[in-house]
């Protein structure tokens, strides 16, 4: 009986806080998915789908599109990125390997905003990249980087590439040599070893890196906000615009819970992929 | 083969680095223009300090992070002990629903409590933002500490009990120390995450009660200032004091998970 008190008191809190606080705003928004726009920007007590049906209009579909090819194509960067360099990283000598990893680390304990800011910064134009430009080139005529779809895939591989690298060096480091020997001693040539041993060893990390730069980058406002200049919106942005501006909640929460399915469906497939790729490694 | 790894790893480190780096120097930049460089000053360091908004904007973030970081410490830790010391039914439940705020995008955490505060006419200030920070870095926390209670040897405990100890000793002289690191890492994890937030800030922030976050971003959208690149110098040598704290404290390295 005690034991059980005991252990209220250890859950109370954080189940009072999940519930009132995470659970509650966000049956709120389900509830307001389902309602009418008011005139005024509230919302009238009128269950409707329209909200929904809002979302296979064109223009949403293609907003949609973007942030989520968009968030496959910075998760592909990443990955061809980060796979080479958490692979030597793994195998560079012990004694400054922490050393570099730090340094793949700083960037991503900074401010998120500062970091978007550095490519403003060199992309705008008469930023840092087209000065370095006109030095080099007579005649340059800058080039107007910011404010376009390349400035905020940019950002995004910028601001996501630690995520990548990390949880890959974390399976690249554990990862048993003696078995890329063993494969090699059977006559397997480095490329097979590689691509027959390392890969599917690395599976959990690749699987835990892309996710973690997929999620974010698909629900990413920020990003395409700042060096998007609003000229490049994604999801989030059209979220922001029918809370902040629109006035149309009923719509902004039908957007939010596609985008929430969006990022569901991504983390079951996750699960299930690491799933698939634990029992082979036990087979 | 090692020629392509090595070029990989050289262009890495100059992507990471060249922006930060950039902001950094242009810090140093005697003219009004942001990114044409004039020569070097230090001039506008003194005078970020002069600045009232941006201290404001300070002590707003810095009590923000302060009260969230404590609030979501003491809830975090009591869930991850309820969860690695008791066995109970909705155990597995709670520990995936832990997830859910770290997987959520940001924007639609913040436009859900928004939506919420106004239903229930909770008006907008710092209270209402340390109560949204709360609920992302109670799942930070509670992830952190649990890791420290899966890696240490339980038997000491049963041996201060064997040895007379009271449950409560037990815990304040041996359990306590030994998951401090993990408490203190998460902490520090969560303050850091507070500090750093912007989506969530700015939609749950009402107006007058701006951090230092939501400051940086009307600077960037309605007129960029040679002391964004101070401020921006200033929280870049902060993040490496607090990483630096943060690995301390894990007690680890930085490669082991």
């Amino acid at each position: 009986m005690r034991r059980n008190y005991r252990l209220l008191i250890l859950l109370f809190p954080i189940i009072f806080w999940l519930i009132c606080f995470f659970l509650l705003p966000l049956i709120s928004i389900l509830i307001y998915s389902f309602l009418e726009r008011g005139t005024y920007g509230g919302v009238q007590w009128h269950f409707t789908l329209q909200n929904y049906q809002r979302l296979f209009d064109g223009i949403y579909i293609g907003i949609l599109w973007r942030s989520v090819s968009s968030a496959f194509v910075c998760t592909a960067i990443c990955l061809l990125i980060g796979y080479p360099f958490a692979y030597y990283l793994a195998r560079y000598r012990p004694k400054w390997r922490n050393v570099l990893l730090l340094l793949v680390v700083i960037p991503f304990w900074t401010n998120f905003l500062i970091r978007t800011y550095a490519w403003i910064l060199i992309l705008r134009t008469e930023g840092l990249l087209n000065s370095f430009l006109a030095m080099l080139i007579p005649h340059f005529q800058p080039l107007e980087l910011l404010n376009t779809q390349f400035a905020v895939q940019i950002g995004l591989v910028y601001g996501y590439l630690p995520f990548m690298i990390l949880p890959l060096y974390a399976a690249l480091e554990q990862l048993d040599l003696s078995l890329i020997e063993a494969a090699k001693d059977l006559g397997a040539s480095s490329r097979r070893a590689f691509w027959y041993v390392t890969v599917p060893l690395s599976l959990p990390g690749i699987l835990a890196g892309s996710m973690l730069v997929f999620i974010p980058t698909v629900g990413a406002f920020l990003t395409p906000d700042l060096l998007g200049g609003g000229k490049v919106s994604y999801i989030g942005n059209v979220i922001e615009r029918q809370f902040k501006t629109a006035r149309d909640a009923p719509f902004g929460s039908a957007l939010s819970f596609m985008l929430m399915g969006i990022v569901l469906v991504g983390t079951v497939l996750y699960f299930r992929a690491l799933v698939g790729s634990e029992s082979e490694k036990v087979s | 083969m090692k020629r392509f790894l090595e070029i990989n790893i050289l262009f890495v480190f100059l992507f990471l680095y060249v922006p930060i780096l950039a902001i950094v120097v242009f810090s140093f930049n005697s003219g009004e223009h942001i990114s044409v460089w004039e020569g070097f000053t230090f001039k506008w360091y003194p005078k970020l300090f002069e600045n009232e908004d941006v201290w404001r904007a300070c002590r707003n973030s810095l009590i923000v992070a302060g009260l969230s970081t404590v609030i979501a410490t003491i809830i975090g830790t009591a869930a991850a002990l309820a969860i690695e010391k008791y066995r109970f039914r909705f155990r597995i439940t709670l520990v995936r629903a832990l997830y859910l705020p770290i997987i959520i995008p940001d924007i639609v955490l913040a436009i859900a409590l928004l939506t919420f505060y106004a239903q229930l006419r909770i008006p907008l200030g710092l209270a209402s933002v340390i109560i949204a920070h709360v609920v992302f870095n109670i799942a930070y926390v509670t992830i952190v500490v649990r890791a420290r209670l899966q890696g240490y040897d339980s038997t000491i405990e049963e041996a201060a009990l064997d040895l007379g100890a009271t449950e409560w000793q037990t815990f304040w002289r041996i359990t306590l120390p030994l998951i401090a690191p993990g408490i203190i890492g998460g902490a520090l994890l969560a303050f850091t995450l507070s500090i750093d937030d912007f989506v969530i800030t700015f939609f749950t922030a009402g107006v007058g009660y701006t951090t230092l976050s939501v400051h940086i971003y009307s600077l960037l959208k309605f007129g960029i200032t040679p002391e964004l690149n101070v401020i921006s110098t200033m929280l870049l040598m902060n993040s490496i004091v607090f990483i630096l704290l943060f690995l301390r404290f894990r007690g680890q390295n930085v490669n082991s998970p």
